[in-house]
């Protein structure tokens, strides 16, 4: 090809990426880079009054008790809706996977919580979990009006309203391992049991190592469930670390911490995705490729 | 003893019937193989050996045991799947090493039992030595070639030392080339091992190389069963007529002559004799009358036919003939005189290669 048409190329190359530039630009781009200039000043919530603070609000914030408990609740967090929805998932895909007369019924229904926002999950467990009014609202592993175990209450919450993604994916997963390596196994002797966690488990590594580190995101991200279910409470005992941010942001005078604490949630999420590629990766059986 | 006796075995999925009331005695040490085009149930019928599809009647014995009821890993059999199924996530070693780990086996003096992980691993060199694995023991199957990848799967088939070996279409995925080669592996493997071999394909050079005896199965029937030359040169039915041969046997109506089969039938354009091998005809009657392409001479006899296109394959010559509007093809040797297309030719054929089928049953007269 000549200079000429390698430039048109280019171009034509470029005039295609322009549009997603535009958007990452606006809206990441832009708004990390306003996250910074906000976290090194102190100012209020309408921006009229802005006072330089510099690096010293960043190592005052993030080095201060509140962000280090909003981590923890944070990470409690992950630790009790990851774990306990991938195991559910892949239960419910392995019970889905088979032939049977009308299991598209149970696939569609195991599957249905996709299309329920997480405002809705968290309405219907309200209703359910609510100390004053909710149907199960003693039940004491999962009880909202106690600090101890609010933080389970949300959880149960995710937990449902991940579950159809969950089963979705992992069922995808499932129906990409050929029958003959299943058939293999069985005249190998390996039980349903062997068979599951020697080739399927394997098999389906890739599928999990995506599903830990999206569930993971999403759990440190959670907002609506905290904000509709406890509001941080009771006492502060479900106070995440975005919730703590969005409550910084309502006050008088620390969106500049909010933004602060922003930035670390970010570093945090960005080391912990790393993190989980990096080390599940080595156990990560790709197939074929 | 491990030869393997379906006693009409029949398999129904809803109401499709994949295999019906099979009847087939394949003797210990045995290459059997089963052929017939795609869907005609001969994979059914091996999976069944296998226990990967219930049996829905009849009596399927291993041995001298009935096991229609038994899980695979009791039956005593290995498989190579036409995929080879390997273990992706293995290597070489331990995909070998796989049918060991739960099963357990005669290891001498009545005992049965699970293998230690030394006489595992000596089984592992043993069977890597047979098919040349040696050195791949650590790879992994995506870091093998087609080839190699199939013969790890005959390896993981024979470390069990089952009584039976059943392939599903084991050479489908290798190149031309690479499947003649394997072709003879594997007589040589079975040679060696002595062992009862069930072997499926839709491919009749793989089966007339191969097979002790060839099972034709169509419509989930079985057609015939006998060595490869006999169901060649005397097929019990118009269908394995034309299934056994490249190109197939000519086959077209004709009419026998009015004085009986001594007569010889009238084909239409002219009277083919008959060679006095065929059972009773009736004068007059409609018959389907089969020629292999290279049981006909040109140049000389009672037929004649049109030449309508010559195909040149190199060793020989195949004449695309019309025959009172159907087609003839006749296969001729490269140095015979070359014949344009369009001339009229006469054709003669020994009567004794004449074979006689009903028109309506297609079974041989």
């Amino acid at each position: 090809m000549n200079r000429n048409g390698r430039l048109r190329e280019a171009l034509t190359a470029y005039a295609l990426l322009a549009p997603s530039l535009v958007v990452f630009g606006v809206f990441f781009f832009y708004a990390l880079y306003r996250l910074v200039v906000l976290g090194l000043n102190q100012q209020n919530r309408t921006g009229t009054a802005q006072r330089w603070v510099g690096l010293e609000q960043f190592s005052e914030v993030l080095g201060g008790a509140e962000f280090r408990s909003g981590l923890w609740i944070s990470i409690q967090y992950v630790l009790w809706t990851v774990p306990a929805g991938l195991i559910l998932g892949v239960l419910l895909a392995v019970a889905a996977h088979r032939q049977l007369r009308g299991i598209r019924f149970f696939q569609t229904v195991f599957a249905s919580t996709v299309a329920t926002s997480v405002a809705v999950a968290s309405v219907i467990f309200f209703v359910l979990l609510n100390p004053v009014v909710g149907y199960f609202g003693d039940v004491p592993f999962i009880n909202l009006a106690d600090p101890n175990s609010a933080i389970r209450g949300v959880a149960v919450s995710s937990v449902w309203q991940n579950l159809g993604l969950t089963f979705i994916i992992v069922l995808a997963g499932l129906q990409a391992i050929p029958d003959e390596l299943l058939e293999a196994a069985t005249v190998d002797g390996y039980g349903p049991i062997r068979r599951f966690f020697k080739v399927t488990l394997p098999l389906l590594s890739p599928t999990m190592l995506f599903l830990v580190v999206v569930l993971t995101v999403f759990a440190l991200q959670a907002f609506a469930q905290v904000d509709i279910l406890t509001q941080g409470g009771p006492a502060g005992s479900t106070e995440t670390l975005v919730f703590k941010i969005f409550r910084l942001g309502q006050e008088p005078v620390n969106v500049g911490r909010g933004a602060v604490m922003a930035i670390g949630l970010f570093f945090v999420t960005l080391v912990v995705a790393l993190g989980q590629f990096t080390l599940l990766n080595r156990r990560v059986h790709y197939g074929d490729r | 003893m491990s030869q393997v006796v379906f006693e009409g075995v029949t398999k129904r999925f809803g109401d499709v019937t994949a295999v019906d009331s099979l009847d087939l005695r394949i003797e210990d040490g045995e290459f059997v193989v089963l052929l017939g085009p795609s869907g005609c149930g001969k994979t059914t019928a091996l999976r069944m050996v296998a226990g990967l599809e219930e049996i829905t009647d009849g009596t399927l014995r291993i041995g001298d045991t009935v096991v229609n009821d038994m899980e695979p890993r009791d039956r005593n059999i290995s498989m190579v799947f036409q995929s080879y199924a390997l273990y992706p996530h293995m290597t070489v070693a331990k995909n070998i090493e796989s049918p060991l780990m739960v099963r357990s086996f005669d290891v001498g003096e009545g005992a049965h039992r699970k293998l230690t992980k030394a006489e595992r691993s000596a089984r592992i060199t043993d069977a890597a030595r047979t098919l040349g694995l040696d050195t791949l023991l650590n790879r992994k199957p995506a870091a093998l070639s087609g080839g190699q990848r199939q013969r790890v799967a005959l390896a993981r088939a024979i470390v069990s030392r089952p009584a039976a070996f059943l392939m599903d279409e084991p050479l489908s995925n290798l190149d031309a080339k690479l499947r003649a080669a394997t072709r003879i592996e594997l007589v040589e493997l079975h040679r060696t091992l002595a062992t009862t071999f069930i072997y499926v394909t839709h491919d009749q050079v793989e089966a007339m190389t191969m097979a002790d005896r060839v099972a034709i199965i169509a419509d989930g029937r079985l057609q015939q069963v006998g060595a490869p030359r006999d169901v060649y040169e005397r097929p019990a039915n118009l269908f394995v007529a034309r299934f056994i041969g490249s190109p197939p046997m000519n086959t077209f109506t004709a009419t026998v002559a009015a004085n009986g089969a001594s007569g010889g039938v009238n084909t239409g354009a002219g009277i083919l004799p008959l060679g006095g091998t065929t059972g009773p005809l009736s004068a007059g009657e409609d018959v389907m009358v089969g020629i292999r392409p290279e049981h006909i001479t040109v140049g000389e006899g009672p037929l004649e036919v049109a030449v309508r296109a010559v195909e040149w394959l190199g060793h020989e010559r195949l004449l695309l003939c019309d025959l009172a509007g159907t087609q003839l093809n006749v296969r001729q040797v490269t140095g015979d005189a070359e014949i344009p297309v369009g001339t009229k030719v006469s054709i003669g054929v020994d009567p004794a290669h004449v074979m006689v089928f009903d028109p309506i049953s297609g079974e041989i007269r």
